[in-house]
C-alpha cells in the first residue's frame, strides 16, 4: 500500500489532490462527493469583497433608503427580515462544511480594502475555516505605481492579516512578477505557510456586435501546468513555504510532474467540471498505480525529487530553454 | 395598572398592531393612505409573528376592496376573528358587504384611514366623507384622534364588537393621523388579554356556519317579514354605548387612559362649545385649553362613538350652561342643509328639549361647519374663528373654514398669526428636502432618537409634493415636554430650525418665512465660504437679519463624495441637525446616530456602517457658522415659478399652486367640473439633471430612437426647411434630412429642453451610433449640466419651438424616425426619472393625439398625468389634443367604452341629420362626409376640412336639425378612444370590466402598463407579478405565475392583441399601435414597463426589457384579428424562442434575487417553474401562429374562425377515425362471420 499522504499549510492530507475554487465547491453536495471520491481537501469559491459591498450598496439603495418622496409609497420592497447576506452565507456555508466533512476546508478570500482583507479573514477563521488562501487579484495599470508598490500592496496585506489570523495562509497569486522567487522570499518571511501557483484571471473579452466588454474565463489547458511545474521545482528548495500547483493539472502524468518538482499539493478544477467529481477515483488510482510500477514507497518519496536542487542538470529550469526546443525540430 | 412601553409610531402602525395581534384572518386591497397597516400585517405574518392566541394571522390580499369585504364576511361566517384595512372608494367598494356583515350581527372591526371620495378631483387626503358615505351600514363608528388613540380605540373596538356583535368601523384621519409619526405607550399583551373576554371569541366561534351544527343564514325573505325582522335588532344597538362606555372605563382601570364615548374639555360653565371628531378635535383642544386659561367661557365635545348615536349621553355631556354650539364635519355633503354631525346634534338637541325633562333654559343655537376637507389645515386661528363667530348674535350657518369661499360667502375669516401657548416648551423644525435625497427617513430616524433618549414627546409630519421624480418634501417635526396637540403644520415664524438640503430651493421657496426669532437655518450649498451670504436671495438676507437667524453652512455632497457615501447625504444633514439644533446634547446626539447606523445595517452592512461613521466624522469637521454680514447685498430674487405668456388662469391658480399658495386661491377662481387646461407641465421648469444630453450631428443617423424612448419627452425631432436656420442661435444643431421621402433643402433636428430633463440618460443609451475611432463617444453623450449648457440650449429650444411642426400628412408614421417627427402630447411629465411607461403613452399622443380621448386608470399614469398643479398632457398649434380623464380606479374599461358608445352614438346622430339635411347641403360634401375614409392622416384632415365646410353651409339654414348638428358634427370626424391603465387595474380590480370591454367588440384601445406591481400604492402583488417575484404581499416570492390576459383576449378572436417592449423592439411597438388604432375593434397592448418597483436602476431600463424578451419572460407578438380574414393566422410571434436562459434574467432584478438570500430554496424551485413557464408559453405560442389558417369551409358550408377550424380538423380527424374504426370492426365481424360460415 502506498502511503499517500502528505502535509500543506501544515494540514495533513490524505493525498495532494486539492479541489480548487470552483462551481463544485460551492455547495455541500458536490463536495460530498468529491471527498467520498477522494479528494484531500477542498478550496471554497472566492468570497469577493467587491461583491459584498455591491451587494450592501444594492441593499442600502433599494432596501434601507427606500426614499421615494410620494405621498402613496414610502417604499417598494419588503424589508425582509431572513435577509441572509453574501457574507452570512458564505460563513454558514463554511460551518455546513465542517460538519458535514472529515477533510480540511480552505476559505477563500479576494478583499479589496485593508480593513477588508483582515475583518473578513477573521470571519472565515471563526467560521471553521482550516486555511486561507488569499485569492490576491490585482491588475497593476496605474503607470504612477512601481512594481515595488504593487509587490508592498501584498506583503503589506499579507502582515496585516498574519497578526489577526491563526490559521495557516496560502497565497495565491499569478506568474506576473519581476521576481516570483523573490516575491515568494518576501511572503514567507511575512508569515505565509504557503503560495499556490498561479492564479488564473477573468479576462476581458471584446463583442464585436456591441462593442461592448465582457469578462470571460476559459477552462485551463493541460500545457498550462509546465509553467507551474517550473517554478515548483524552481522554488522547492529556496523556501519552506508549502507549495500548491495549480492551473493545467488535467492528467496524472501532470500531476506526477508537480509533485516531483515538489508540489505539496496539486489543485484540480478544469478535470473534475469535465469529467465529474468521481474522475478523482480514477486519478488516485492511476497515481497508485504509477508510483506502484515505478517501486516508489509514498508520496513524501517522490515529492521534490525532481526539483531544481536534485535534478541532474538544475540550469535547464532556469535557462530560456527555447534554443534546444528549437534545436530538437532540425 | 399596567406598564407600558413608549414606542414611536404612526397612526397606521398602532391601528395594525392591535388588528394583527387580535385577529386570525385579515383580507386586504391597497389604498393610500390605509395600505401601510396592510403591509405591516402582511410583514408581521410573514415573520411568523402571532397573535394574542398564539397563531399567525393569515394575510390575504384581494383583487378588490370589494373582493375583500366579500372574502371578509365569508371569512366571518365560517368563525375567524376577522379584519381589513381601507379608505376612500375602497371603503365605498365594501359597503354592500357591510350591510351583511352587519346584518347578521357578525363581530368585525374595519380600520379606516379616512380620505376624501373622489368627486370633482381625486384626492387621497384625509377627511370623513368615506366613512359618512357608510354610516348606514349598521357599523358602529368609533373616531381616534391621534396615533396614541389609534391603538387604543383599535383595541377597544375589538372588544366591543365581540361583546356587541355589532360591527365596528374605527376611523381616524387619513395622512394627520395614520401618517403622524408620535410617541405613544403602547398597550401590552397582558392589556388585550385582560380586554378580550374569550366568552364573546367563543360566541362567535359557535355561531360558524358548520356542517356540524348546520343553519341557512342569509335568507331571502318577502314584504311580510323583512320589515320586522330588520327591526328585531335595535336592542343590540340599545345597548352598545353602555358597552363602549364600560369597555373605555375598563381600559381606563388598566392603563391610566380613560376616554369617554363624548369627551368635554373646557369650561364647566361654557357658553359656545365645538363638537367636532377627527385630528381637528387635537387642535381644538389646544385652543380651547388655551382660550379658557385666558378666561374664555368656552368648551370642546369629542364626539368618540360616532354611530349608534347616544344622544342621551350626548345631551349629558353638553353643559348646561351652554348657548351656542358649532359642530364640525369633516366632510360635504352637496345640496344637504347641514353635514351628517350637525344633524344629528340638532336632532338629538331638539329631541332632548321637547322631552320631558330639559337641563336647557333655552334651545342651545346651532350652526354647522365644513373644515379640513382632504386634510386642510386646520389651525387654533381656525377654531379661535368658529368661538369668535359664535359671540355674534347670528352666527353664519353651514360655514366654511380654512378657505375663502368668495361666491356663495359660506367661510369665516380667521387671524393667521394667532398662537396658543402650546409650543412655549416645543422645539418646531423644518426641512426641505428631495423625495430621493433620504430627508424623510433621517428625520424618521431622528425622531426615533430623540423620542427613546429622552422624554420629550415628539412629532413627526411630512408633506410631499405630487411629483414622482425630483418630489420636495417638507418634514415638520415638534419636540416637547408636554403632549403634543397640534395637529397643524408649523406656521410661518414658528420654527427654531429650518434647514435646506439642496441648494436649488434657495431661489424657489421662502423657507425662511417659516423660522422664528433666533432661529438657526442650516444650509447645504457647494457654495465656498466667503461667498455663501452673497449666494442668498435678497429676501432670506433680510430675513436672517430682522429675525437674527444664525447660519450654519455645510457642502454635504461634497463630504459624502469624499466618504464614499455618493450621493446620500441623510446622515450627514442629521448629523448637522444634532450637532448645532442643541435638542440633545451633540455628543449623546451623535453617538445615538451611529447606534442608530449600526442597527440599520447590522452585520450586514460592515461597509455602510464604515462610510456612514466616515461621513459623520467628517460632517462635524465640514460644518461652519457664517459670519452675518450687518446689511443685504444680493440681487438675486426667487425665480417666478411661471412664465409671462402663461394664460391668467394659470397665473393666478396653477403658478399658484406650484409656488406653494394653493391655500390661498378663493373658491371663484376654480372651474366648478374640475376641468383644467392642457400643458401646463411646461411651464414648470424643474432643473432637475445633472447631466443632460448633447448631440453630435456628425455621428446621428437620424434613426428617431432618442424621442421615442425619453420618458419625458425632453427631446425633440423637427424637419424644416434650411432657410430657417438664418435666425438659429449659433449652438443650435442640425443636419440635412436623409432619405428619398425629404426634399434636399430640409433639415433635421434632435432638441433637448434641458430644463425639462432629468437625466435619466435613456437617450444616450438606446443611441446605437459609436464614434467609430472611440466607442465611448455616441452621436448623443450625457454632458454636465453647467450654467452656461443650461444658458445655450434654453436659447437653443425656444427656437425649436419656434420651427413649424412637419406636416403630419407628409409624415411616414410606420418608422421610427418618421413617427417621432410628430409632435409629442404629452411632455415633461413628474414620473420617475427613466419612467417605463410614460415612453408608450408619449408615443400614442404623438400617433393618435389630435383625435384622442383618454379614460385613465387610477394609478401612476392618473398621478404623473393629472395630479394638479400641472399636466403633461398638452394639445398642438391648432388646438388639438388628447381630452384626458380619469374615473375611479376599477371602472376604467367600462369608462372608456362608455365614450365610445358616447362618440358612436353622437356620429350616427350626426349622420342621420346630414342625411336629413342632405337636400339643403352640399351634396357632394355630404357624400365625401359619410364615405370618407380617415385611415390616414391625410383622410382625417380632409375630413376636419369639409367638417369646417359643413359647419360654415349649416350656418345658413334655419332649421333645427341644423342646430343640433352642429353640437354633434365634429363627431363625423375620426375619434380615438384611449383606456390606460396599469396592471393592478386590467389584471385585477377592473378585470371583469375590462373582459367585458373586449367582449363587446367595439373600437376601444386599451393600454395596459404592465409593471407586474401595484407601483403608485408601493409594490404590492398584483396577478401580473410573476411567479418567484419578491413583493409586498409575496414576501416569500409570489408562488403562482403571473396570468396570461394577452392569452384571454386573445380567445375572444375578435380582439387585436399585442405585447411589445419598446426598449427590446420599438418597431414592433410601434406597428402594434398603430395596428390598435387602425382595427375596428377592440385593441389591447400590454406594454412591458419596467418600474422603480423592480428593484432596479431604470438608467438600464432598455437592458432589463431585453432581457425580458430574451429570457421569453415577455415575449413579443401580435394578434391581429384582420389577418384571420385573409387565411393568414393572427398570431404572429415577433421575438424568437427564449435564447437567455431565466436565471440570467432574474439574477439581475432585486424583486427576484432578493429571494435568493431569503428564502434560496424557494427561489430556487421557482426559478425551475418559470423557466418551464416561458419555454412552455413560447412552446404554446408557437403552436398557436403555426396552426393552418386559410379559407376553411365546413360540411354545412360555413366557414370557420381559425380557433375552431382546429377543433373542426380534430372533429374531422376523430370522425374519420370512427368511421374508420366502424369499417375495420364491420369488416372483421364479416370476416367473423364469413368464418363461421365458412
Amino acid at each position: 500500500m502506498i502511503d499517500l499522504s502528505t502535509k500543506y499549510l501544515g494540514l495533513s492530507l490524505i493525498n495532494p489532490l486539492v479541489a480548487s475554487s470552483s462551481p463544485l465547491t460551492g455547495n455541500l453536495d458536490d463536495t460530498k462527493r468529491l471527498e467520498d471520491a477522494g479528494i484531500a481537501a477542498i478550496v471554497l469559491p472566492s468570497l469577493f469583497e467587491e461583491n459584498i459591498n455591491q451587494e450592501q450598496q444594492q441593499l442600502e439603495h433599494y432596501v434601507h433608503s427606500q426614499a421615494l418622496g410620494h405621498n402613496e409609497a414610502e417604499s417598494y420592497h419588503p424589508v425582509p427580515e431572513n435577509y441572509k447576506s453574501e457574507i452570512e452565507t458564505y460563513l454558514e456555508y463554511i460551518q455546513a462544511l465542517k460538519s458535514n466533512l472529515s477533510i480540511p476546508v480552505i476559505a477563500s478570500l479576494n478583499g479589496v480594502t485593508d480593513s477588508g482583507w483582515v475583518d473578513y479573514g477573521k470571519e472565515l477563521m471563526q467560521a471553521g475555516a482550516d486555511a486561507l488562501e488569499l485569492n490576491v487579484y490585482y491588475v497593476a495599470a496605474d503607470p504612477e505605481q512601481s512594481g515595488e508598490q504593487v509587490e508592498e500592496r501584498y506583503i503589506h496585506l499579507l502582515e496585516r492579516l498574519r497578526k489577526q489570523v491563526s490559521i495557516p495562509i496560502a497565497m495565491k497569486i499569478s506568474s506576473q512578477f519581476s521576481s516570483v522567487a523573490n516575491m515568494l522570499k518576501r511572503f514567507q518571511a511575512s508569515g505565509a505557510d504557503g503560495v499556490v501557483l498561479f492564479n488564473r484571471f477573468y479576462q476581458p473579452d471584446i463583442n464585436l456586435e456591441t462593442l461592448k466588454i465582457n469578462p470571460h474565463i476559459e477552462l485551463s489547458t493541460p500545457i498550462e501546468s509546465l509553467v507551474r511545474i517550473r517554478w515548483i521545482a524552481l522554488m522547492r528548495s529556496r523556501v519552506e513555504l508549502s507549495l500548491a500547483a495549480t492551473g493545467g493539472f488535467h492528467t496524472v502524468e501532470s500531476i506526477i510532474k508537480a509533485l516531483l518538482a515538489g508540489a505539496d499539493a496539486v489543485y484540480l478544477c478544469a478535470v473534475l467540471l469535465n469529467h465529474g467529481t468521481e474522475y478523482c477515483v480514477e486519478l488516485l488510482r492511476q497515481l497508485d498505480l504509477w508510483l506502484t510500477e515505478h517501486e516508489y514507497e509514498s508520496i513524501e518519496q517522490l515529492q521534490g525529487s525532481v526539483s531544481q536542487s536534485c535534478v541532474i542538470d538544475p540550469a535547464v529550469y532556469e535557462h530560456s530553454n527555447y534554443k534546444d526546443v528549437i534545436k530538437s525540430y532540425k | 395598572m399596567s406598564k407600558s412601553q413608549k414606542i414611536i409610531l404612526d397612526g397606521n402602525q398602532a391601528a395594525a398592531t392591535v388588528a394583527h395581534l387580535t385577529n386570525e384572518v385579515i383580507a386586504i386591497y391597497p389604498i393610500t393612505p390605509a395600505s401601510p397597516m396592510g403591509e405591516w400585517a402582511d410583514e408581521w405574518s410573514s415573520r411568523q409573528q402571532p397573535n394574542l392566541w398564539g397563531t399567525v394571522p393569515e394575510i390575504i390580499e384581494m383583487q378588490s376592496e370589494g373582493g375583500a369585504a366579500g372574502a371578509i364576511h365569508g371569512a366571518l361566517q365560517a368563525g375567524s376573528l376577522t379584519t381589513t384595512f381601507t379608505a376612500s372608494q375602497g371603503l365605498l367598494l365594501m359597503i354592500p358587504n357591510m350591510f351583511k356583515i352587519a346584518g347578521e350581527l357578525s363581530p368585525a372591526v374595519f380600520h379606516v384611514a379616512a380620505r376624501s371620495v373622489a368627486a370633482q378631483a381625486l384626492s387621497i387626503f384625509g377627511d370623513h366623507s368615506d366613512v359618512m358615505t357608510a354610516r348606514s351600514t349598521g357599523f358602529a363608528f368609533l373616531c381616534s384622534n391621534s396615533p396614541q388613540e389609534v391603538m387604543d380605540m383599535a383595541l377597544i373596538a375589538q372588544c366591543v364588537t365581540l361583546e356587541s356583535k355589532i360591527p365596528v368601523l374605527h376611523f381616524f384621519d387619513g395622512f394627520r393621523t395614520s401618517h403622524e409619526v408620535a410617541k405613544v405607550d403602547s398597550i401590552g399583551t397582558d392589556v388585550m388579554q385582560k380586554m378580550i373576554d374569550f366568552r364573546f371569541v367563543k360566541e362567535h366561534r359557535q355561531r360558524a356556519l358548520s356542517s356540524d351544527h348546520p343553519v341557512l343564514r342569509g335568507s331571502s325573505q318577502n314584504p311580510d317579514v323583512f320589515f320586522q325582522a330588520r327591526e328585531s335588532v335595535n336592542a343590540y344597538y340599545q345597548a352598545l354605548p353602555a358597552i363602549v362606555q364600560k369597555t373605555m372605563d375598563t381600559f381606563a382601570e388598566l392603563t391610566g387612559r380613560q376616554y369617554k364615548i363624548f369627551d368635554y374639555i373646557g369650561a364647566a360653565d361654557a357658553e359656545r362649545i365645538i363638537i367636532l371628531m377627527g385630528s381637528g378635535a387635537e387642535t381644538a383642544q389646544e385652543t380651547v385649553e388655551y382660550l379658557v386659561s385666558q378666561g374664555e367661557k368656552i368648551g370642546l365635545l369629542k364626539v368618540r362613538l360616532f354611530r349608534p348615536l347616544d344622544s342621551v349621553s350626548l345631551i349629558g355631556a353638553i353643559p348646561a350652561s351652554i348657548k351656542k354650539i358649532a359642530v364640525l364635519d369633516r366632510t360635504k355633503e352637496p345640496g344637504a342643509d347641514g353635514e351628517p354631525l350637525y344633524k344629528d346634534v340638532a336632532t338629538a338637541l331638539m329631541q332632548h328639549f321637547s322631552g320631558e325633562s330639559n337641563k336647557f333654559s333655552t334651545l342651545p343655537l346651532v350652526v354647522g361647519g365644513r373644515y379640513g376637507l382632504s386634510s386642510k389645515e386646520f389651525t387654533p386661528g381656525m377654531v379661535k374663528a368658529i368661538y369668535d363667530e359664535l359671540k355674534t348674535t347670528s352666527p353664519k350657518n353651514n360655514f366654511t373654514i380654512g378657505i375663502n369661499d368668495d361666491v356663495t360667502h359660506t367661510s369665516l375669516s380667521w387671524d393667521a398669526s394667532f398662537r396658543t401657548n402650546a409650543q412655549k416648551n416645543t422645539f418646531q423644525a423644518v426641512f426641505y428636502g428631495l423625495g430621493s435625497d433620504g430627508t424623510v427617513s433621517a428625520n424618521k430616524n431622528s425622531i426615533k432618537i430623540i423620542g427613546e433618549c429622552t422624554d420629550k414627546y415628539v412629532q413627526g409630519y411630512f408633506v410631499y409634493d405630487s411629483k414622482k421624480s425630483g418630489a420636495v418634501t417638507i418634514s415638520h417635526l415638534r419636540f416637547g415636554e408636554d403632549p403634543i396637540h397640534s395637529t397643524y403644520l408649523i406656521g410661518n415664524d414658528d420654527a427654531d430650525f429650518v434647514a435646506c438640503h439642496q441648494p436649488v430651493f434657495l431661489e424657489r421657496y421662502p423657507m425662511l418665512d417659516k423660522a422664528a426669532d433666533n432661529a438657526v437655518f442650516l444650509l447645504n450649498t457647494p457654495v465656498e465660504k466667503k461667498s455663501v451670504w452673497s449666494s442668498l436671495p435678497a429676501t432670506m438676507q433680510q430675513q436672517i437679519l430682522d429675525k437674527k437667524i444664525r447660519l450654519y453652512v455645510i457642502d454635504a455632497y461634497k463630504v459624502a463624495s469624499e466618504t464614499g457615501m455618493n450621493k446620500r447625504i441623510n446622515t450627514i444633514m442629521q448629523t448637522c441637525f444634532f450637532s448645532i439644533s442643541g435638542v440633545l446634547p451633540k455628543d449623546d446626539a451623535i453617538n445615538s446616530i451611529k447606534q442608530a447606523v449600526e442597527k440599520t445595517y447590522g452585520k450586514k452592512g460592515k461597509q455602510l456602517i464604515d462610510l456612514n461613521y466616515k461621513a459623520i466624522d467628517q460632517t462635524l469637521l465640514n460644518l461652519y457658522e457664517v459670519d452675518v454680514p450687518g446689511k443685504v447685498s444680493s440681487k438675486i430674487q426667487l425665480q417666478k415659478s411661471i412664465t409671462d405668456s402663461a394664460s391668467d388662469f394659470v397665473k393666478n391658480v396653477t403658478a399658484e399652486i406650484i409656488a406653494g399658495r394653493g391655500d390661498a386661491i378663493p373658491v371663484s377662481l376654480f372651474p366648478v367640473d374640475g376641468s383644467y387646461p392642457l400643458g401646463t407641465a411646461a411651464y414648470e421648469k424643474r432643473n432637475l439633471a445633472l447631466e443632460i444630453p448633447v448631440l453630435d450631428e456628425g455621428l446621428c443617423s437620424q434613426c428617431g430612437k432618442c424621442p421615442l424612448v425619453c420618458p419625458h419627452g425632453v427631446i425633440r425631432s423637427k424637419v424644416f426647411d434650411e432657410s430657417k436656420l438664418e435666425s438659429a442661435p449659433e449652438s443650435f444643431k442640425s443636419m440635412p434630412v436623409k432619405g428619398k421621402d425629404f426634399s434636399k433643402t430640409l433639415r433635421i433636428t434632435y432638441q433637448v429642453s434641458p430644463e425639462d430633463c432629468t437625466g435619466c440618460g435613456l437617450c444616450a443609451d438606446i443611441c446605437p451610433i459609436h464614434d467609430k475611432s472611440n466607442v465611448s463617444h455616441k452621436a448623443l453623450d450625457m454632458v454636465a449640466y453647467t450654467p452656461e449648457l443650461r444658458e445655450q440650449e434654453k436659447l437653443n429650444w425656444n427656437y425649436f419651438l419656434d420651427l413649424p411642426e412637419y406636416d403630419r400628412g407628409l409624415i411616414k408614421s410606420n418608422t421610427i424616425k418618421g413617427a417621432m417627427l410628430l409632435q409629442p402630447l404629452f411632455e415633461f411629465s413628474g414620473a420617475c426619472e427613466g419612467c417605463g411607461e410614460t415612453p408608450y403613452i408619449k408615443l400614442a399622443s404623438q400617433l393618435f393625439g389630435d383625435r384622442m380621448i383618454v379614460a385613465n386608470a387610477t394609478g401612476c399614469s392618473s398621478i404623473y398625468g393629472g395630479n394638479l398643479p400641472t399636466t403633461p398632457w398638452t394639445k398642438n398649434a391648432q388646438g388639438r389634443g388628447p381630452a384626458w380623464s380619469n374615473s375611479l380606479f376599477e371602472d376604467n374599461a367600462e369608462f372608456g367604452l362608455g365614450m365610445r358608445l358616447s362618440i358612436d352614438k353622437q356620429k350616427q346622430y350626426a349622420s342621420e341629420l346630414l342625411q336629413g339635411l342632405k337636400n339643403q347641403l352640399d351634396d357632394k360634401l355630404v357624400n365625401e362626409i359619410l364615405s370618407a375614409d380617415e385611415s390616414t392622416e391625410e383622410g382625417i384632415t380632409q375630413q376636419r376640412t369639409r367638417i369646417d365646410k359643413l359647419c360654415e353651409q349649416l350656418a345658413a339654414i334655419k332649421t333645427v336639425e341644423a342646430r343640433e348638428l352642429e353640437t354633434v358634427a365634429d363627431k363625423l370626424s375620426r375619434k380615438s378612444v384611449w383606456i390606460i391603465g396599469g396592471d393592478g387595474w386590467a389584471y385585477d380590480i377592473g378585470y371583469g370590466g375590462l373582459d367585458h370591454v373586449l367582449a363587446s367588440g367595439r373600437d376601444v384601445n386599451i393600454l395596459v402598463l404592465d409593471t407586474e406591481v401595484y407601483s403608485n400604492t408601493g409594490g404590492q402583488t398584483s396577478k401580473a407579478t410573476p411567479r418567484g417575484a419578491v413583493a409586498k404581499f409575496s414576501a416569500g416570492g409570489k408562488p403562482s405565475p403571473k396570468k396570461d390576459l394577452a392569452l384571454l383576449a386573445m380567445d375572444y378572436e375578435n380582439v387585436y392583441v399585442a405585447h411589445v417592449a419598446y426598449g427590446a423592439r420599438d418597431i414592433q411597438t410601434l406597428h402594434a399601435f398603430n395596428e390598435a388604432e387602425a382595427y375596428a375593434g377592440p385593441s389591447l397592448i400590454i406594454a412591458y414597463s419596467p418600474c422603480i418597483a423592480h428593484g432596479i436602476d431604470l438608467k438600464n431600463n432598455h437592458q432589463h426589457q431585453q432581457m425580458a424578451v430574451d429570457s421569453g419572460h415577455w415575449p413579443l407578438f401580435r394578434y391581429n384579428p384582420e389577418n384571420a380574414k385573409q387565411g393568414i393566422n393572427p398570431l404572429h410571434l415577433d421575438s424568437k424562442a427564449p435564447s437567455v436562459p431565466y436565471r440570467e434574467f432574474v439574477e439581475t432584478e432585486i424583486r427576484f434575487n432578493m429571494l435568493w438570500r431569503t428564502h434560496p430554496e424557494v427561489a430556487e424551485k421557482l426559478l425551475e417553474q418559470s423557466q418551464e413557464d416561458v419555454l412552455h408559453r413560447y412552446h404554446y405560442y408557437e403552436q398557436l401562429a403555426n396552426l393552418p389558417y386559410g379559407e376553411v369551409v365546413d360540411q354545412t358550408g360555413i366557414t370557420q374562425p381559425p380557433h375552431r377550424k382546429l377543433a373542426s380538423v380534430i372533429k374531422q380527424q376523430l370522425a374519420q377515425d370512427l368511421h374508420n374504426t366502424k369499417e375495420a370492426d364491420e369488416k372483421k365481424s364479416t370476416s367473423k362471420k364469413g368464418g363461421q360460415n365458412d
